[in-house]
C-alpha cells in the first residue's frame, strides 16, 4: 500500500469522523486504483514482491479458508502460505477471521483469490491498518506526519549502505508513483466537487425559497438575498468582493436558530460577520468553516432544517416513484441541489432531474397560500420545467429524454439567435380593460366551435378581417381558446376550413408566444401532415406557418421529429407535380409558390444543426441549387437564406462548391433586392473559408459587385455581410489584388469609423488580410487608416480585438507606419491587451507586438518603458494555450534582441519557463520556442541554465520534425547551446550529430550554417577531450 | 341510337360550348351521362330532361350535397328556361360551370343560387334562411335563432359594402374576390374540392 493511500484514506476518514471509508465515488476510485496496483505487482515486479514487510498487514477477512488453493497449507480454520521468510514464518497466515500478510506477492495472490469480494477486502485492509507504509518499510521510514512525502523516505533509504535497501528503494519508488497517481486522481475528483457557480447557488436559493415560510412544515422561516441587484454574470456580491470569488450574500432565518448571514462564494458556503449596521454593510470576514453548499451548511447549523429537509426528501421520493418506475433513482434532495457532485457527463442529467424536481415542487406547492410562486421564479424557467414534466407524463423515460436533451444542446448550432429566448408569457388579466376586439373575437370563436362548415367559414373569414398583426388580437384569439379550435380544424377533412384556419394561424404565428402555444398544443405534427396534401394552397399555407413557428429550437426539433424536413424538401421539387402542358404556366406559378414556401420553412428550420443535416440527407442541396437558377426574387431570398444558414457546415460548403452554387450566388449579388444581396454576401462569407471557393468567387466576377456594394452604407446588415464576404475573400492574395484594383481598400479604411461592431469586425479583418501586402500597407497608411485602427485597440469585443491586433501588426511591418503607431501609443495598447482574459486576443496581441518591436526605433528603450511589461510577457509562458505560447515565444525572441531587456527577462525566470515548454509536438510552438531559446542563450549563464533545466534533449528531437522552419530554428538554437560543453554531451548522447549532418546538406543556408556550427562545436569538444586524455 | 336522334342537337350544343373551356370529348361524355341518367330516371318522353327530384338525387349521390333547399336552388340555377326540367343543353352548360367554370362564371353561378326571389339581391331574410341550420342545436330554439341572427349580422357586416342591408352582385363579387373562401358563403353548392382544385383569384 502506498503513502498516498494512507493519506487519502485518513483524509477521508477524518472528514467523516469515523475510521471507516465511506462509499463515495472518490474512495471507490482510489480503492480500484490500489487494487490494480497490488494485483499486477506480482507480475510487474517479481523481485520486490518477495520483499518481506517489517510488520504484517492485519485485518478481519470474510474469506473462507477453502477458497485458497495450491501454494497454501489449508486446514479447517487456518491457512498458511508455503512461501516463508528467512525465519520460516509463513508470509500469509489466516486464522479465521484474522489474516496477516507480509509481502506484496502474497497480497497480490490474496486479492486474486478473493475475486468478487476483493473490493471489500481491500477496504477492510485499509481501514484496519493505519499507516500501511510503516508496516511495510518499517518504523524508521515512517516519519509520516501530514506533510511527509515519499521523497523523505527515499532520502533515508539512499543514505543507508545496506545492500537489501536496493529493493526497499525500488519499492519506495513504486509507492511514490502510486502516490502521485492517486493524488492526481483524487484531485480530479476534488476539483469537481467544490466549485460553486452563480447558477447553482441561485438554484439552491430559489429551491429553498419554495420551502420557506411560516409553519412547521417548512424548512426555513425565510431566506433572502441582501441585495436585489443581480449583475449580468449572476453574482450579487459587489464587484470588489467578486474578485474574491464571492457570489452573493444571503440572510437565512431558520426555525430554531438566529438569523444567519451567509456568504456564498466559489469556494463554498460560510458564515460571515453579518450586517454591521442598518445601512446594510456586511462584515465580509469568514466566521465559520467552508461548506460545500448551502444545504449542507444549513443542515449543520439548524437541526430543524435538516429534519424538515429529510421529510421533504421522502415526499419527493414518493412522487418520484409514482412518476417513474425506478425507485432506486429516488433523488435525494441534496443531490438535486448539488449537481456538481457528479462528473461532467452525468451532471447534465443530474441538472435535468434537478429541474424536474424543481418544477414538481412548484406543482405540489402551488395550492398552498403562503407561496407566491409566480413572483419568485422567473417565468422562462418555469415554463420549460412544466414542459419537461408534461413530456414526462406522456411516458417519455428520463434517461432517453435527458440523453436526447444533451444531444439537442450539442446539436444546436451557433446560428441560433436571441429569438430563442422564451419571452415572459403574460396572459391578459381577466378583469383588465379589454379591447372591443376581444369580445368580437370571442363571439367568432363561438361560431368556430359550434357552427357547421358554412358558419365556420364565415367566422374564419370575419376573423381574418381583424388586424391579426396586432398583439391584442393575437392574444385574444388564444385567450378565448381559439388556438385549440384552429388547430383542431386542421385535422378535419374540410379543405375550406383548413385554408381559413391556416390563413389565420399564419398571421398570428408571427407572435413568439403564439408560436410556443401552437407547439404546446401539438400543432406541428398536424401542420407537417398537411404538407402531404394534394392541395397546393394548403401546402403553401402550412409551410408558411411552419416557417413562422419554427423560429425557436423546440419547434424546429418537433418539425424534424415528425419528418417535416423531408416533406419540406420535397416541396422544393417543383418539377415533380407540374400538370398537363396546356396548363403548365398556371401550374408553374403555383409550384413556384409551393417551392418558395418550402424554402421559407426550411430557412427557419435550418437554424438547428440537426436540421441542416436532415436537409442534406433529404437531398435538399441539389434542389436548392436548382431553385437558385430561377429568377424569382422572392424565391431566391429564402433559398439563399437557407444556404447561408447551412453553409456553416463543412459538408454543405463542399456541396456548394460541387453544385456550382457560387456562380449563382455571385449572379444574385448583382440583383436589385437588398435582402437578396445581403444573404448572398452572407453565404459567400460562410463559404469562403476555403481557398477553392475564394477562387471561384473571383473567377465568376464576384469581387467587383462586392466592392461596389461597399459604397452603400445605409443598410447595416447588408454592409456587415458584404464586408464579411470581402474579409474572407481577401485571404487569397489574388483577390486582394483585385480589391485594390476596385479601390475597395480605400473604402474599407473609410468604414473604420462610425460603424456598428459587426461591420467593424469584418472591415478590420479584411484590412488585416490586405495589409499582408506591401502596396496595401502603404495605401492604408496614406488613407489615414492607422489612426482609427489604433483607436479600436481599446474596444471590448473579442473578435474585433483579434482582428484589430492582427491588422495593426500587419501595418507595423512598415517602419513608416510603425512610427505612426508608436506616436499614437499603439504599442502600449497592444501590450495591455496581453492582459485580456481571452486567449485568442492575447495571442493575437503578442503576434502583433513582434513586428512592432522589430521596426520601432529604439525598441529596447520603448519596451523597458512599459512598467511591468516584461514580467507580464514572461508570465504568459505559463499559459496552456499553444497559440498564446507560440506568440509569446515569438515576442520574447524580439524582446531578447536587446541585451538589457534580455537581462531583465532572464531575471524574471524566462529560462526555466522556456525549458519547461520544450516537450511539445506542436510545430508552430517548436519553431518559435527554438528561436526564443536561441536568442536567450546570448546572456550570461543562460546556455548552461537551459542545459540544467533539460531543454537540450527535447530540442534535438525537433530535428526529426517535418517542418523546415522548425529545423532552422532548432539548428540555430542548438548551435547557440553547443557553446557549452555539457550541452554538447547531451546533444551527442541524443544522437544530434547524425541529424545535424543531414541538415548540413539542406538548401537553406541559415540551416546549413547553424547545423555545421553546432557540429563543429561538438567536434571541437571531442578533440579537446582526446587531447586531454593523451597528453 | 341516341346519336342519330340527337345529331342535329349535338351540333348546336358544340357551338354553344365551343367558347367555353369544355372539350368536345367532354361534352360527349357529359351527354352520354345525361342520357343514361334520363333513362334511369324514367322521364317523360316529350321533354327529354331531368325533373327536380331526379336532379336532386344526382346532386346528392354524385356531388355529396345534402341541403335540400340549396339543391333546389342549384336546380333553378341550372334550369334557365324555368320549365322545371333540365334538358340536355342546360345540363351541359350547367355542368361546364359547375366543374370547369372560370372564377367569374362560378361567381355568377353562386350568386344566382343564393338569391331566391329573382330581385338580384340576397336579402337578410334569405341569408337567415340559408344559415338557419348552420349551428348545432343549442339548448333552446330561441338561442339558436339569436345565434344565427348574429351570424347574419356578421356576414352582412362583412359583405354588404354599400350598407343597404342586402347583398348585391357587386357586393358579392367584391367580397369573394377579396376572400376566395366566401364563394360558397351560404352553404356548399359547388362540387367539393375533392373534385376540383380551388383556385386563388389572380
Amino acid at each position: 500500500m502506498g503513502v498516498a493511500l494512507a493519506r487519502s484514506a485518513q483524509w477521508t476518514a477524518a472528514r467523516y469522523g469515523t475510521r471507516a471509508l465511506e462509499t463515495t465515488p472518490l474512495n471507490e476510485a482510489i480503492l480500484e486504483e490500489i487494487m490494480m496496483f497490488v494485483e499486477s505487482f506480482i507480475y510487474k515486479h517479481p523481485q520486490e514482491a518477495k520483499y518481506v514487510f517489517v510488520e504484517p498487514l492485519e485485518w478481519k477477512t470474510n474469506l473462507d479458508p477453502s477458497a485458497f488453493e495450491s501454494g497454501y497449507i489449508v486446514s479447517e480454520t487456518t491457512v498458511k502460505s508455503e512461501e516463508v521468510d528467512k525465519d520460516g514464518q509463513p508470509l500469509l497466515f489466516l486464522s479465521v477471521p484474522h489474516i496477516k500478510i507480509r509481502s506484496f506477492g502474497q497480497l497480490s495472490r490474496f486479492l486474486l483469490t478473493a475475486k468478487d469480494t476483493k473490493l471489500k477486502e481491500a477496504q477492510a485492509c485499509i481501514e484496519a491498518n493505519e499507516g500501511p507504509v510503516t508496516k511495510i518499510l518499517g518504523l524508521d521510514y515512517n516519519t509520516m506526519k501530514e506533510d511527509t512525502s515519499v521523497v523523505n523516505i527515499l532520502d533515508k533509504i539512499t543514505k543507508e549502505e545496506d545492500p537489501a535497501s536496493e529493493i526497499k528503494m525500488k519499492l519506495g519508488k513504486l509507492l511514490e508513483q502510486l502516490d502521485l497517481h492517486l493524488l492526481n486522481h483524487s484531485l480530479r475528483h476534488i476539483s469537481l466537487e467544490i466549485r460553486l457557480n452563480p447558477t447553482i447557488v441561485k438554484n439552491d436559493i430559489e429551491l429553498l425559497k419554495h420551502f420557506s415560510g411560516k409553519g412547521e412544515q417548512t424548512v426555513l422561516e425565510s431566506i433572502d438575498y441582501t441585495s436585489d441587484y443581480e449583475f449580468s454574470n449572476g453574482c450579487r456580491a459587489p464587484p470588489w468582493r467578486q474578485i474574491h470569488g464571492e457570489i452573493c450574500y444571503v440572510l437565512v432565518k431558520p426555525h430554531d436558530v438566529e438569523t444567519l448571514c451567509i456568504t456564498c462564494s466559489a469556494e463554498g458556503v460560510f458564515l460571515n460577520g453579518g450586517k454591521t449596521n442598518d445601512e446594510g454593510e456586511i462584515n465580509y470576514e469568514r466566521k465559520s468553516e467552508i461548506y460545500k453548499d448551502l444545504v449542507t451548511f444549513l443542515k449543520e447549523k439548524s437541526a430543524k432544517f435538516s429534519e424538515n429537509m429529510s421529510k421533504q426528501d421522502v415526499r419527493f421520493s414518493e412522487e418520484w416513484k409514482k412518476e417513474k418506475e425506478e425507485p432506486k433513482e429516488a433523488p435525494k434532495k441534496e443531490e438535486a441541489a448539488a449537481p456538481r457532485k457528479a462528473l461532467p457527463a452525468s451532471s447534465k442529467s443530474m441538472l435535468e432531474k434537478n429541474q424536474i424536481n424543481f418544477g414538481k415542487s412548484q406543482m405540489t406547492k402551488r395550492l398552498e397560500p403562503s407561496l407566491n410562486w409566480k413572483a419568485t421564479i422567473d417565468f422562462k424557467e418555469h415554463k420549460s420545467l412544466l414542459r419537461d414534466i408534461q413530456e414526462e407524463k406522456r411516458g417519455g423515460r428520463l434517461e432517453s429524454k435527458s440523453a436526447e436533451k444533451i444531444e439537442e444542446m450539442i446539436s444546436e448550432s451557433s446560428s441560433e439567435s436571441e429569438e430563442d429566448e422564451e419571452p415572459p408569457d403574460h396572459r391578459q388579466e381577466a378583469n383588465a380593460d379589454l379591447p372591443s376586439e376581444y369580445w368580437q373575437i370571442q363571439k367568432l370563436v363561438k361560431y368556430l366551435k359550434g357552427g357547421n362548415q358554412t358558419a365556420t367559414v364565415i367566422a374564419l373569414c370575419s376573423m381574418k378581417d381583424f388586424n391579426l398583426a396586432q398583439e391584442t388580437c393575437q392574444l385574444a384569439i388564444r385567450d378565448v381558446g381559439g388556438l385549440e379550435v384552429l388547430i383542431n380544424l386542421l385535422d378535419t377533412d374540410e379543405v375550406k376550413c383548413k385554408i381559413g384556419s391556416l390563413k389565420i394561424l399564419k398571421e398570428i404565428s408571427h407572435n413568439p408566444q403564439i408560436r410556443r402555444n401552437i407547439v404546446d398544443l401539438g400543432g406541428l405534427p398536424i401542420l407537417v401532415n398537411i404538407l402531404d396534401s394534394p392541395h397546393k394552397s394548403l401546402k403553401c399555407l402550412a409551410a408558411e406557418t411552419i416557417a413562422n413557428v419554427a423560429k425557436f429550437r423546440r419547434a424546429r426539433r418537433a418539425v424534424r421529429r415528425h419528418g417535416g424536413i423531408t416533406k419540406l424538401v420535397a416541396l422544393l421539387d417543383c418539377a415533380q407535380n407540374s400538370g398537363e402542358p396546356a396548363q403548365s404556366s398556371l401550374y408553374d406559378a403555383r409550384d413556384v409558390e409551393v417551392a418558395r414556401c418550402g424554402a421559407l420553412a426550411l430557412w427557419s428550420c435550418s437554424k438547428s444543426y440537426a436540421n441542416k443535416e436532415a436537409i442534406r440527407r433529404a437531398g435538399g442541396i441539389l434542389l436548392l441549387a436548382g431553385l437558385l437558377k430561377t429568377s424569382h426574387e422572392n424565391m431566391l431570398i429564402p433559398v439563399v437564406g437557407t444556404l447561408q444558414e447551412c453553409a456553416s457546415e463543412e459538408n454543405y460548403r463542399a456541396a456548394i462548391k460541387a453544385e456550382r452554387i457560387i456562380e449563382n450566388l455571385v449572379k444574385n449579388l448583382n440583383s436589385e433586392n437588398e435582402q437578396l444581396q445581403e444573404h448572398c454576401a452572407m453565404a459567400i462569407y460562410q463559404c469562403a473559408e476555403d481557398k477553392e471557393t475564394r477562387d471561384l468567387v473571383r473567377l465568376h466576377g464576384g469581387l467587383k459587385p462586392l466592392a461596389s456594394l461597399l459604397n452603400n452604407t445605409d443598410n447595416k446588415e447588408r454592409l456587415a455581410a458584404v464586408t464579411g464576404a470581402i474579409w474572407k475573400c481577401s485571404i487569397s492574395k489574388e483577390n486582394v489584388t483585385k480589391f485594390r484594383e476596385y479601390k475597395a481598400i480605400e473604402t474599407l479604411v473609410g468604414l473604420l469609423t462610425d460603424q456598428p461592431e459587426e461591420v467593424l469586425v469584418n472591415v478590420v479583418g479584411a484590412l488585416g488580410e490586405c495589409c499582408q501586402e506591401y502596396e496595401n500597407r502603404v495605401l492604408v497608411r496614406k488613407c489615414g487608416g492607422i489612426q482609427p485602427l489604433v483607436n479600436l485597440l481599446v474596444g471590448i469585443n473579442q473578435t474585433l480585438l483579434v482582428n484589430v491586433t492582427k491588422a495593426v501588426g500587419a501595418c507595423a511591418v512598415e517602419p513608416e507606419s510603425m512610427m505612426i503607431i508608436d506616436r499614437l501609443d499603439g504599442v502600449r495598447l497592444l501590450w495591455s491587451l496581453l492582459k485580456n482574459p481571452h486567449p485568442d486576443v492575447k495571442a493575437s496581441a503578442a503576434w502583433a507586438l513582434c513586428p512592432c518591436i522589430q521596426n520601432a526605433k529604439d525598441a529596447g528603450e520603448m519596451v523597458r518603458s512599459f512598467v511591468g511589461g516584461l514580467e507580464l510577457v514572461v508570465n504568459l509562458l505559463k499559459s496552456d494555450n499553444k497559440e498564446v505560447l507560440a506568440s509569446v515565444c515569438a515576442a520574447i525572441t524580439n524582446i531578447a534582441k536587446d541585451q538589457e531587456n534580455l537581462a531583465v527577462i532572464t531575471d524574471h525566470g524566462v529560462v526555466p519557463l522556456l525549458s519547461k515548454l520544450a516537450n511539445t509536438n506542436n510545430d508552430k510552438l517548436r519553431r518559435h520556442l527554438a528561436e526564443a531559446i536561441s536568442r536567450c542563450c546570448m546572456w550570461g549563464r543562460n546556455r548552461v541554465t537551459f542545459g540544467e533545466y533539460k531543454a537540450v534533449a527535447p530540442l534535438v528531437r525537433y530535428l526529426k520534425s517535418n517542418d523546415a522552419n522548425v529545423h532552422r530554428a532548432t539548428a540555430q538554437a542548438l548551435y547557440q547551446l553547443s557553446e557549452d560543453a555539457d550541452n554538447c554531451i547531451t546533444m551527442h548522447e541524443n544522437g544530434a550529430v547524425k541529424l545535424l549532418l543531414d541538415m548540413v546538406g539542406s538548401p537553406d543556408q541559415d540551416l546549413q550554417e547553424a547545423a555545421a556550427g553546432c557540429i563543429s562545436n561538438i567536434r571541437r569538444l571531442a578533440l579537446a577531450t582526446e587531447k586531454a586524455r593523451y597528453t | 341510337f341516341f346519336l342519330c336522334k340527337y345529331y342535329a342537337f349535338f351540333k348546336s350544343l358544340f357551338k354553344v360550348c365551343s367558347h367555353e373551356n369544355v372539350k368536345k370529348s367532354e361534352v360527349e361524355c357529359l351527354l352520354r351521362v345525361f342520357h343514361s341518367l334520363v333513362e334511369k330516371a324514367n322521364v317523360r318522353l316529350n321533354n327529354f330532361g331531368l325533373d327536380r327530384n331526379a336532379f336532386r338525387a344526382i346532386l346528392h349521390s354524385i356531388f355529396g350535397m345534402t341541403d335540400d333547399m340549396l339543391m333546389n336552388r342549384v336546380f333553378f340555377a341550372f334550369d334557365k328556361d324555368n320549365d322545371n326540367c333540365i334538358n340536355a343543353k342546360e345540363w351541359v352548360k350547367g355542368l361546364s360551370v359547375f366543374l370547369r367554370g372560370t372564377f367569374e362564371e362560378k361567381l355568377k353561378f353562386c350568386f344566382e343560387v343564393y338569391y331566391l326571389n329573382g330581385d338580384g339581391y340576397i336579402s337578410r331574410e334569405e341569408i337567415f334562411d340559408m344559415l338557419k341550420n348552420s349551428l348545432h342545436q343549442q339548448t333552446s330554439e330561441e338561442e339558436t335563432d339569436e345565434g344565427i341572427k348574429e351570424l347574419v349580422d356578421i356576414t352582412l357586416k362583412k359583405m354588404d359594402y354599400d350598407n343597404d342591408g342586402k347583398i348585391s352582385f357587386a357586393d358579392f363579387e367584391k367580397a369573394v374576390k377579396e376572400e376566395r373562401l366566401l364563394l360558397e358563403v351560404f352553404g356548399p353548392r359547388l362540387p367539393e374540392a375533392k373534385f376540383s382544385e380551388p383556385e386563388e383569384p389572380a
